[in-house]
């Protein structure tokens, strides 16, 4: 690796790359489940949980660590609810068996 | 852990919530994804977890703001309404926004515990100063979006769905956006006491959310909902830049292209541009004043609609969002059912921002258990109305008006479902009142089209009973 780089550029990198990688693989997502696509994206963004934990982590917490506490709570109804909610959606998107005469 | 096999680590749970958005493609594949998303959100936060534990041991107050916060997601997530989703995104949206900016206001306040050089170097001040914005924007516009959603605007006029607007408001927005850079700014020289300029800055990004969002109207909700979508998105990214983290500036990204991409389809959708979407005062209080004479509908009983259906070969259904309102779909899936049985072909056809999110009608549906492979998106069916006997529209009436095919008129180049090139046309309404767009619609006046008034839920009961 060229010594000397700011890691910013190595980040920025990363950060442009993900953009190009998040658009194509978003347009193959069918517009049926752009609602559970909300939903998991959600859930996904619930990742700055790593951030607040890393806030909630020093040894003796100051007001400031127990913010990072209060963050890592907020956030964890996204975690859990965000993919326990896609899950729900996503078990109604099942093909339904033929199990009647409904189906010619 | 060594650092490099933390970000080893990360990179794993990266791929994973790739793969769980290339998941979504299709729906069998769909809950896999999902299960790639806990996957890699897991490894994130147990590897994080164990970061932490080897620094200072203190986990406890972590895990135990997990259970709590993990426990209401997960009642929350069993309980919530299907047509409440959009308010119950909006609102996990503000929770990101909120969460960005306690952890930026932490890491300002103790820079070492976040790995950050103290004091603060001005390219971390930088970035946080964006996360920190993007955060508190996306907290308030999602409070905002959320109480216009869930209906509070009978209580509190700014959560009006009809847009609140007021002279001068977007000079106004355009100052304290200048203003918030400018303290911005002012926190990126300061040396020491960088407190001062933070909290005011922060202050106006929670004030600009609040104003750039009040004065959107209820029918472009979907548009919004997807931005904030993608600013929740942005802000993790920001956040990610200024403690260093790849993986938050991953999953960040991928988040906020998803969300833009949304809102670029919901314009499309709705062919308005981004800008007058967000400049808003569109929907509402506009109300019909296009001179249309008096014209006179057809109208009929549920028994005459039924006796066309049934002796239909095709019929495809419309759904709206009045549908949903009204608690229908299920009513819908019976008749739907009952004229398959008949012999008679059945399809759906969903225009993009037939509910109130992207995807939202297909989810409704697929809740009162209608097959996803007879729900077909907008161009796929449209081909298919002129050779259809029957079009059923439930409430539905912007995405049907043939007006968006005539030059001169305010929806012009709105792509809509070809409905009036149905043989004949069946339109649930539960009035002659005009739309979100404020138009009257020819479709109803056509001579080939039925009126049947009345609440969704009970006409299409009534159908169902008299199809027998």
């Amino acid at each position: 690796m060229t010594s000397g780089v700011e890691p910013i550029v190595f980040y920025l990198t990363i950060f442009v790359l993900a953009v190009f990688v998040g658009y194509h693989v978003i347009w193959n997502v069918t517009p049926a489940l752009h609602t559970p696509l909300m939903s998991l994206t959600n859930a996904i963004s619930s990742i700055i949980l790593v951030g607040a934990m890393l806030a909630a982590g020093p040894a003796d917490l100051d007001w400031g660590g127990w913010l990072g506490v209060l963050a890592v709570a907020l956030v964890s109804i996204n975690t859990f609810g965000g993919f326990l909610v896609t899950q729900r959606m996503l078990d109604m998107f099942r093909k339904k068996e033929p199990k009647s005469a409904e189906k010619k | 852990m060594s650092s490099n096999q933390l970000a080893l680590w990360y990179l794993v749970a990266a791929v994973s919530f790739i793969l769980a958005l290339k998941g979504l493609s299709s729906p069998p594949t769909a809950r896999r994804g999902n299960l790639y998303g806990m996957i890699g959100m897991a490894i994130a936060l147990l590897v994080t977890l164990a970061l932490v534990y080897s620094h200072s041991k203190n986990v406890l107050p972590i895990l135990g703001a997990m259970a709590v916060g993990g426990v209401i997601g997960a009642i929350v997530a069993k309980r919530v309404q299907m047509t409440q989703m959009p308010e119950l995104v909006a609102a996990m949206h503000s929770l990101v926004g909120l969460a960005a900016v306690f952890i930026a206001i932490a890491a300002i306040n103790n820079p070492e515990a976040m790995g950050l050089h103290s004091p603060i170097t001005g390219l971390h001040k930088a970035e946080l100063f964006i996360g920190t914005f993007i955060g508190a924007i996306t907290f308030s516009g999602s409070v905002i979006a959320f109480g216009k959603l869930a209906g509070l605007g009978k209580h509190f006029r700014l959560f009006s769905s009809a847009p609140v607007v007021f002279p001068g408001q977007h000079w106004l927005n355009l100052a304290i956006g200048i203003a918030m850079i400018g303290f911005g700014i002012v926190f990126f020289m300061a040396t020491g006491s960088e407190w001062a300029p933070f909290i005011v800055m922060t202050a106006l990004a929670f004030l600009l959310g609040f104003l750039l969002i009040i004065p959107i109207g209820g029918a472009d909700m979907p548009v919004v909902i997807s931005m904030l979508n993608s600013y929740s998105g942005w802000a993790a990214a920001g956040i990610g830049f200024s403690l260093d983290n790849p993986m938050l500036i991953v999953a960040g990204s991928l988040v906020g292209s998803s969300g833009a991409i949304l809102s670029y389809i919901m314009c499309r959708a709705m062919n308005r541009s981004f800008i007058s979407v967000i400049l808003g005062g569109f929907g509402g209080e506009t109300t019909a004043a296009a001179g249309v004479e008096q014209k006179q509908v057809k109208s009929g009983s549920p028994d005459d609609a039924a006796f066309l259906l049934s002796n239909a070969d095709t019929v495809i259904i419309v759904p709206g969002y009045g549908l949903a309102v009204a608690r229908a779909q299920h009513a819908v899936k019976e008749l739907a059912a009952k004229l398959a049985a008949k012999g008679v072909t059945v399809k759906y056809a969903i225009h993009p921002v037939a509910g109130r999110m992207p995807g939202h009608m297909n989810v409704l549906l697929a809740e009162a258990e209608v097959p996803y492979d007879q729900v077909f998106e907008m161009e796929d069916i449209n081909s298919e109305f002129p050779q259809a006997d029957v079009a059923l529209i439930l409430g539905a009436n912007d995405v049907v008006n043939p007006l968006a095919e005539q030059k001169g008129s305010p929806i012009y180049g709105m792509p809509i479902i070809e409905a009036h090139k149905a043989r004949s046309v069946l339109v649930n309404k539960r009035s002659m009142a005009s739309g979100y767009a404020g138009l009257d619609n020819p479709l109803f006046y056509m001579d080939k089209t039925m009126m049947v008034f009345g609440d969704a839920k009970k006409v299409v009961e009534e159908l169902v009973k008299a199809v027998d």
